[in-house]
């Protein structure tokens, strides 16, 4: 149940949202900037970037699909309470 | 405006946060049981901890004209050690009576670990045995999907738990589809760094409907908003949503689902 026009939705949003993109790109440039090597995290995020583009649907939760374990059985113990934001791999969990 | 803020910590913050809440339109606060941020040494922790919330922050929060709630369990976080676990899980038993419990909560798993999932269906089999309400806590961040989808196998596991009577919170735009085609309710959980913006959460009410669903500010100890829920409802009325379908979601959805708990006292 939508509300609002487009014009209404950009009014309202687009600043924050524009804001958001720049600090994105800043930080790419940054973590490209930066020395070593990509982790599974950026390469996570990199891949996340794809559902942005213009002909893409339900992009937030293919966004947060990019990052989720998509394993379906219990690890055997856990070692850590924290999560990181991205999903490390079977091997690296 | 009115409100319920169905999921806060209110041990962990401040008179102050109280005075803001009621002066907001807080009209009953509900307070899961979880980790305080480090491990507690022993069982005793827990047991002072249960005092703390049948007891003491009841009267904190009457001191404030607010009604308070609570739910018992141990959380996931320290649910790897299966002894600590059986010892609080005991001592259940002697506070689930009091007359501002609402049921097991917030149970659920953080790292997906097979102990945690032991202790889960531990606390599922509790809440069966005395027909108690479930507030179920999903794991945070690339933890969420699997673990959601574990905790609704191990709730749907079980024939006598009813899915109407277990809200799994913390819902994000990947897992809400499928907790409310389960029939379970959701929770959308509004922080400022993790789980759900306010702007988020609205495009999912807008999009999946206002039917078992609520709104939580989850305010602890960490980075949170105790006033997100009607700060949320504010932005809710700069998009155009009328003043009903804000307090159905803010107000009168909260009572529906804890309502179906006798000892729930706020009416709609
Ligand atoms: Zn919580």
């Amino acid at each position: 149940m939508n509300t609002m026009t487009r014009q209404q939705v950009l009014d309202m949003y687009f600043m924050d949202a524009r804001h958001k993109l720049i600090d994105l790109a800043a930080f790419l440039d940054r973590v490209d900037r930066s020395e070593g090597e990509d982790d599974f995290r950026i390469q996570a995020f990199r891949e996340a970037m794809q559902h942005l583009g213009s002909g893409d649907t339900d992009r937030a939760a293919k966004v947060l699909m990019t990052f989720s374990d998509p394993t379906t059985e219990p690890i055997p113990a856990a070692t850590t309470k924290a999560a990181c934001g991205a999903w490390p791999g079977a091997d690296n969990g | 405006m009115r409100y319920i803020e169905p999921h806060g910590h209110m041990v962990s913050r401040t008179t102050d946060d109280y005075l803001a809440m009621v002066t907001a339109g807080c009209q009953a606060v509900c307070e899961p049981a979880f980790w305080a941020g480090f491990d507690r040494s022993s069982a005793n922790g827990f047991y002072d901890y249960f005092c703390q919330l049948t007891e003491h922050e009841p009267k904190r929060a009457a001191k404030f004209g607010l009604p308070h709630y609570s739910w018992l369990c141990i959380n996931p976080k320290e649910s790897e050690d299966i002894k600590l676990a059986d010892d609080v899980l005991a001592l259940i038993p002697e506070f689930i009576d009091k007359p501002n419990v609402l049921g097991i909560g917030e149970i659920g798993l953080n790292k997906n670990s097979r102990n945690e999932l032991i202790v889960l269906e531990k606390h599922i089999q509790i809440a069966a045995e005395s027909d108690q309400l479930i507030l179920v806590h999903t794991p945070h961040l690339e933890d969420k999907y699997k673990g959601t989808r574990l905790i609704m196998d191990a709730l749907k596991n079980d024939s006598r738990i009813k899915p109407e009577r277990c809200i799994i919170d913390h819902v994000e735009e990947h897992t809400i589809g499928m907790v409310l085609e389960e029939g379970f309710w959701a929770g959308m959980t509004l922080y400022p760094e993790s789980k759900c913006s306010p702007s988020r959460a609205i495009d999912m009410l807008e999009r999946f409907g206002t039917e078992r669903i609520w709104m939580n500010s989850a305010c602890d100890w960490g980075i949170s908003r105790p006033l997100a829920v009607p700060h949320t409802a504010f932005e809710m009325k700069q998009r155009g949503h009328t003043a009903d379908w804000i307090d159905k979601v803010t107000f009168q959805n909260p009572i529906t689902f804890m309502s179906q708990c006798p000892k729930f006292k706020i009416k709609p």
